[in-house]
């Protein structure tokens, strides 16, 4: 029999350290839906998601229940819905977003990403009307996530891209403020999109991938805090990196054997695993409490970027040993509203937006879930964009930003999205104008890094 | 096919042979047991196997599930593959 220490330590980290399977998605990939008539085109989107996705959620439950492994979402990943619009010049996108709603409905899936365009280098026929829809798309529906990669170390950051994201994450906010804003919480604009992001709302189907494939996104900061909480606070950080990948093999074991198995009984291939530390708004479920497990008083403090350097670095060591194929975003989150730990240190003070963007530096993803004042205009929240795509373009990893201005409320209020989506605080943020920067528009240069060949 | 069941909570009288008995309703075979009382607290770990086990596996799961809420203990069942995955390399 397996060791009683090692049954006795996953079974605490499944029932008291939150350790579960955070999502299954599967990608679909649409092209093959093009229609120059939208009702066509719709109705072979509606048929191919439910004909792909139709026992997705009974066989992911059965395994759950099976193997005794908790699998909390189950989603959907489509090819960027802009790709399809290119051949119908007179569709309305809602039209398609409301088909994305109604087919991740009819499946029983809680969301389904990919009503989003890729523009990173310019726009082509389709792209900007899907983005200029994506306000409206948002507060029509319900379960539909869009997002929007305005930029690559390749190809460098498109600033027209940059200016009308800004506008349309205000727009979104718009659109559903007797909705806490919730469309906002569903849009994120990327620098260095990845393909095979099994995460909302980012989640789209790449066209580099096969038709139909089984994403995992793993999680467990919980587990990987308690793990550390039994090492002595003197402990040099060898070791609390030691553990750390020590635990990450193991939660990423566990999402390596959910795709093995869910990719088995769809009769789909396995993609990727994606090794990140999701949190959720459940005490302990956090990676700020991670941080201040290693010796930070409160996250957002002096220490805080280099212990979460070590954090992500060690949880892709671990982790990438433990699955076959790794990919999506891969690294720790750090989603504000989204991480109990992170709302505590928000609304002491001890995390700020400038804080924020430094530790994104060094992890998975970008501001992420972060309220903002109702009053920031479009501008700052392109220039906002601006500053996380140039860290990602530069660093040649993936950076992303989901901002939530909270239209009609003021600094101190708290937005509670419920849900996984958690709750926060409006952080402040800086009032200067970068107007004339952004309404430069035009494209920044991609950097040297870009020139590897 | 087999799995693994742990009985973990402050020790009463008939912990073993509730469990033990389920096991033998459901026709699931008892390979092996460790067992510990420490402080008043009971910790037993049951590996069994489920190949000839007579009903489904989410009834085999509630009927566990249900012995824990009686004995008032944490009672769990878990695939043996969960074990193996995350702690055989």
């Amino acid at each position: 029999m397996i060791n009683t220490k090692d049954i006795l330590e996953t079974i605490d980290m499944l029932t008291s350290e939150n350790l579960d399977v955070r999502t299954v998605t599967m990608g679909i990939n649409l092209l093959d839906c093009i229609d120059p008539d939208p009702d066509k085109a719709c109705q072979k989107i509606y048929d191919k998601i439910t004909t792909k996705a139709a026992h997705l959620v009974e066989e992911v439950d059965r395994i759950a229940t099976e193997y005794g492994i908790p699998i909390i979402n189950k989603r959907i990943s489509v090819t960027p819905i802009a790709m399809l619009l290119g051949a119908v010049p007179d569709a309305d996108p809602v039209q398609y977003a409301k088909t994305l709603d109604a087919a991740a409905k009819k499946v029983g899936v809680n969301f389904i990403g990919g009503f989003g365009a890729l523009v990173h280098k310019g726009f082509s026929a389709g792209d900007e009307r899907l983005i200029r829809s994506i306000p409206q798309a948002l507060a029509q529906t319900d379960i539909v996530c869009s997002s929007v990669n305005i930029g690559s170390t390749k190809s460098g950051l498109n600033m027209d891209a940059v200016r009308l994201m800004g506008q349309v994450v205000r727009d979104t906010a718009e659109a559903t403020k007797d909705n806490m804003c919730l469309g906002a919480a569903k849009l994120v604009v990327f620098c260095n999109a990845p393909e095979d992001n099994p995460f909302m709302a980012g989640a789209f189907h790449g066209v580099g991938e096969p038709d139909c494939v089984i994403h995992v996104g793993v999680s467990g900061p919980g587990a990987v805090r308690a793990a550390l909480a039994k090492l002595p606070k003197d402990a040099p950080l060898d070791q609390v990196a030691e553990l750390i990948k020590r635990t990450a093999f193991k939660i990423t074991r566990l999402g390596q054997l959910v795709a093995n198995l869910a990719s088995e009984a769809l009769g789909v291939p396995a993609g990727i695993i994606d090794l990140s530390l999701a949190p959720t708004p459940a005490v302990g479920d956090s990676v700020a409490n991670i941080l201040e497990e290693i010796g930070l008083e409160s996250c957002g403090c002096c220490g805080t970027t280099a212990c979460l350097a070590m954090l992500n670095d060690a949880v892709k060591k671990g982790g990438v040993m433990a699955s076959n194929h790794v990919g999506g975003l891969s690294g720790a989150f750090i989603p504000v509203s989204e991480d109990d730990g992170m709302i505590k240190a928000a609304t002491c003070g001890s995390l700020t937006l400038e804080k924020l963007e430094a530790m994104t530096a060094v992890c998975s993803v970008g501001i992420d879930m972060v309220v903002i004042p109702g009053d920031t205009t479009a501008e700052v929240i392109s220039a906002l964009i601006a500053d996380e795509a140039a860290i990602g373009m530069v660093n040649s990893k993936t950076t992303a930003v989901r901002v939530i201005p909270a239209i009609g409320h003021e600094a101190g209020d708290v937005l509670d999205f419920g849900g996984l989506l958690g709750y926060a605080p409006i952080m402040p943020i800086s009032k200067y104008a970068p107007d004339v920067f952004i309404h430069r528009g035009g494209r920044v240069p991609a950097p040297m890094q870009a020139l590897k060949n | 096919m087999k799995a693994v069941i742990t009985v973990m909570g402050k020790d009463c009288v008939g912990v073993i042979a509730k469990i033990s008995n389920l096991c033998s309703q459901m026709n699931i075979n008892i390979e092996d047991v460790t067992q510990s009382i420490m402080q008043d607290m009971f910790c037993m770990i049951m590996l069994v196997n489920l190949s000839k086990c007579s009903v489904s596996q989410e009834e085999v799961r509630e009927a566990f599930a249900q012995a824990g809420q009686e004995l008032k203990m944490q009672v769990t069942f878990t695939r043996q593959e969960v074990f193996s995955a995350m702690h055989e390399i």
